[in-house]
């Protein structure tokens, strides 16, 4: 017996059976019975994203998690012993999606800020400026000036760079991962923000090529959707290796979720299952890289920034190094925590490294290689409040990724489901009939009002820790100290313990 | 809360040493006795070619070491002790001495050179830090009031045509003598009233160029800065004001193009070496003297200048003190450097510099 993850509850005094659940679920837990003229409750049916509870008109309805889920043996856990049954059953991989949920112990949740008192005024941010600007990309270490004793003139080419104006971007999710409509929300969300979104790997659909120049177009190991135009619309382009949800793996999405408009902008057949290999068939190795970033700079007239994006894993300072050597102008570095639609559970939840460690690694690394200067870092994988991006940027990071927080803000639940194709709230999912539940303009409002939320509240700190501008936090550690952590930890962080 | 004060002759003309004492007296408030200094330019003329380095050493055994070695990496042409006098305030923990230094011939930069050995001493020599290391010039400091420093030291039979003081009331470092200001590295000497908030980001920035920083007070950073962003990176005095207190975007982006090109790139390259919180510094490097505010000017900084020379101080009674009727006097506005430059034929005359 496979224990369900939760219970449905119905007030029954509450329920006038107008059967809006049975309309709503998307998983079949609510079904109606003609026979018996009721509507059942299929409880292992339901995956907990709450569509019934925000949409039952009588607010009849309770989700729980299931008591039988208990932990009756220390080691024998119950999540392990649903996952030993289902395995029994399928003899197969199990499949998740989001980031991990186990308890690795959270690095920023250990971090604590600074702030002036006395010796150093707080500056007030709504009184006072407050700059958030960040230049995304390559930058000389020296600039070159004619200088005749009264005008000066710029000798250096700069460049190219992308201009955000918070450090706040949103990260690579593919349509087809994601409907069009959550896409277009997240699009439109960047373009009001002054920052970009990423493409992920699924191409950029036609109707978006208005906001394309806040579109970070991916190119990613199955190539889906990459023309001339895609790579010229957009404002930069991004190489992905690896993702921190699943690093060292490809990706595959469903040919039931390949429509024909996906299909169109991914330029696969429709209906066949679009396939990401684990590695990109022409990168075995970084000279490899280096020859696609050249191409993809040829491609596009030196005028486009490329990145390339890697999971933190154990050894990320030397590849960032490598990448940064090979000529890309920024390192995306995904975490542990890193989300995405679809994932081997064990992936997920095993492999690489906290986003943390890896931005204060790298950042350390490329400072001693004297090449800090030339790459931008883009920390991603986990960013859940704008404490977090606070943290990543005093750490060593120009800017953030963030990828569930944004899907939070357009209605997700973190039900974990998305690689179900049957999102409830019309965000991981390309049927028409759920589609429609997510209107992009309302999405995009709230996307926009959490990136303008989580960008006042880093000026508040900024304001608090007596900076005014962006630039005097990345890589701050001094403004940082640590509770709970080991001394091999706070060297890797390069961090001071607090009260030290 | 420190008291910052700076003399400048454009014309090389010797200032004697009561001026600069009387313009730190005057802002006598602004102390707390933790730390005190004055750095003097062309007092060793007859030495001007040598390296003149300031080091201050716990005891014989420390300057032992030193004197080790120097030996070893320099050409010692002459040392004496720095002439002290007894200060019942300040308690005699220091061996001062001066050494007139020569590089070796052979080396591809004698300044990175310089700096090494400066950098040598501070790291690895126990007891012992190098005070200055500049030509023609040198940095005396203690922990005590100005005026005790200044009588410590001798400091009014100087005479110097460019002056900085300094009177410490620290807030975020022990209070020390390596810690009190003027701090120094080669020709460069700041003086400091203020708090840098960008310290880390600014740390790791120089740190990735060679430089360390390890005298325990922020204001290091700011000569480490203006040593490479001068000259190592070679751009005009201006602009490197502008990269460590920069315009804000919103004024760069209504700028004309040429301008908002040079203003941005100047941003995007030298972030990094901006300086954040507030601050109010003078700094000399012999051949001019800048004064410099943070972008919101936190911290006070007046200026004034006469037919030959240039005031700079933290309140205008200290420039009042020893000029009754300057010809101008204006606080300058946040981020606006003062700027004072010798005369270039007593450029010539003074440093040897050719132009």
């Amino acid at each position: 017996m496979i224990v369900p993850e939760y219970k449905i509850l119905v007030d029954k005094e509450l329920c006038i059976n107008c059967r809006r659940c049975v309309f709503e679920c998307s998983f079949g837990a609510h079904v109606y019975d003609e026979k018996k003229k009721k509507i059942v409750r299929l409880h292992e049916k339901c995956v907990g994203c709450f569509r019934c509870v925000a949409t039952c008109p009588t607010k009849a309805i309770e989700i729980i998690r299931n008591p039988m889920l208990f932990d009756r043996h220390h080691t024998w856990k119950a999540r392990y012993i649903r996952d030993i049954k289902i395995q029994a059953n399928s003899g197969s991989v199990i499949l998740t999606a989001t980031g991990t949920d186990y308890d690795y112990p959270s690095i920023f949740d250990r971090l604590l800020i600074d702030a002036c008192q006395v010796t150093n005024p707080p500056i007030d941010p709504l009184r006072e400026p407050m700059e958030t600007r960040v230049y995304i990309g390559r930058k000389p270490d020296v600039i070159d000036v004619d200088f005749n004793g009264e005008k000066v003139k710029l000798k250096t080419k700069i460049g190219p760079y992308i201009v955000a104006e918070t450090p706040i971007m949103i990260a690579h999710m593919s349509y087809g991962a994601l409907s069009l409509e959550a896409h277009k929300a997240l699009a439109m969300a960047a373009k009001e923000c002054g920052t970009y979104m990423g493409t992920g790997e699924g191409g950029l659909h036609k109707s978006l090529y208005p906001y394309a120049d806040h579109i970070i177009v991916q190119v990613a190991s199955g190539r889906f959707g990459v023309t001339e135009e895609y790579l010229k619309v957009g404002a930069a382009i991004e190489i992905k290796i690896g993702q921190g949800a699943k690093p060292g793996i490809g990706g595959h999405l469903p040919g039931s979720k390949v429509t024909k408009e996906i299909s169109e902008t991914r330029m696969i057949p429709e209906g066949t299952d679009a396939l990401s290999p684990a590695p990109h068939h022409d990168i075995y190795s970084i000279e490899d890289l280096a020859r696609l970033i050249a191409a993809l700079k040829e491609a596009t007239r030196y005028k486009k920034p490329v990145f390339v994006k890697i999971a933190a894993v154990h050894n990320v300072a030397a590849i960032a190094v490598g990448i940064a050597n090979a000529g890309a102008d920024a390192i995306v570095i995904d975490g542990l925590r890193g989300g995405t639609g679809a994932t081997p559970q064990i992936m997920r939840d095993h492999v690489g490294i906290p986003i943390e460690f890896a931005i204060a690694s790298v950042d350390r690394r490329l400072r001693q290689e004297k090449i800090r200067n030339q790459v931008s870092i883009i920390a991603s994988g986990g960013i859940r409040c704008a404490a977090d991006v606070v943290k990543a940027i005093a750490l060593g990071a120009d800017a953030v990724y963030i990828g569930t927080a944004a899907l939070i803000a357009l209605g997700c639940t973190v039900c974990k489901r998305c690689y179900t194709g049957k999102c409830a709230w019309g965000i991981a999912t390309q049927d028409p009939r759920l589609r429609k539940r997510l209107n992009p303009e309302e999405g995009a409002r709230r996307v926009a009002n959490l990136i303008k939320a989580w960008t006042h509240e880093i000026k508040e700190v900024m304001g608090a820790l007596g900076i005014n501008s962006i630039e005097s936090l990345r890589g701050n550690r001094d403004r940082l100290r640590a509770v709970g952590l080991t001394d091999a930890e706070l060297r890797v962080l390069g961090v001071k313990v607090a009260g030290d | 809360m420190c008291g910052i004060a700076g003399i400048f002759n454009r014309y090389g003309k010797p200032i004697q040493g009561t001026e600069i004492i009387k313009m730190l007296n005057a802002m006598y408030n602004r102390y707390d006795g933790r730390g005190a200094g004055f750095a003097a330019y062309g007092i060793y003329p007859e030495y001007k070619e040598y390296y003149a380095l300031h080091i201050y050493v716990e005891n014989e055994e420390s300057k032992e070491s030193v004197e080790e070695y120097l030996k070893g990496c320099v050409d010692i042409i002459k040392d004496d002790k720095i002439p002290t006098r007894n200060v019942k305030e300040i308690p005699k923990k220091y061996i001062t001495w001066k050494y007139f230094v020569k590089p070796p011939e052979n080396i591809k930069n004698e300044e990175d050179y310089m700096i090494d050995v400066v950098m040598y001493i501070n790291d690895y020599i126990d007891g012992a830090f190098v005070a200055s290391s500049g030509k023609n010039m040198g940095v005396f400091k203690a922990v005590g009031y100005p005026w005790h420093v200044a009588k410590l030291f001798k400091i009014e039979s100087y005479k110097a045509y460019c002056w900085l003081g300094h009177g410490r009331f620290p807030t975020n470092t022990p209070g020390w003598w390596g810690g009190a200001h003027p701090f120094n590295i080669l020709n460069w000497s700041v003086v400091h009233n203020g708090e840098i908030s960008s310290y880390g980001t600014n740390k790791r920035y120089v740190e990735m160029y060679g430089y360390k920083c390890r005298l325990l007070t922020d204001t290091e950073v700011v000569a480490y800065l203006f040593d490479l962003l001068y000259r190592k990176h070679k751009l005009p005095l201006e602009l490197v004001c502008k990269i460590l207190a920069p315009p804000f975007w919103k004024h760069i982006d209504k700028m004309p193009e040429n301008e908002r090109e040079l203003y941005s790139a100047l941003r995007v390259v030298y972030g990094a070496a901006m300086l954040n919180g507030p601050f109010a510094i003078i700094v000399s490097n012999g051949e001019f003297m800048v004064g410099l505010n943070d972008r919101i000017k936190l911290r006070p900084l007046v200026a004034a200048r006469d037919e030959e020379h240039t005031y700079i101080a933290s309140e205008e009674a200290a420039i009042k003190e020893i000029v009754s009727n300057p010809d101008y006097v204006y606080a300058p506005i946040a981020g606006e450097p003062v700027i004072a430059k010798l005369e270039k034929e007593v450029l010539v005359e003074l440093l040897g510099v050719k132009k």
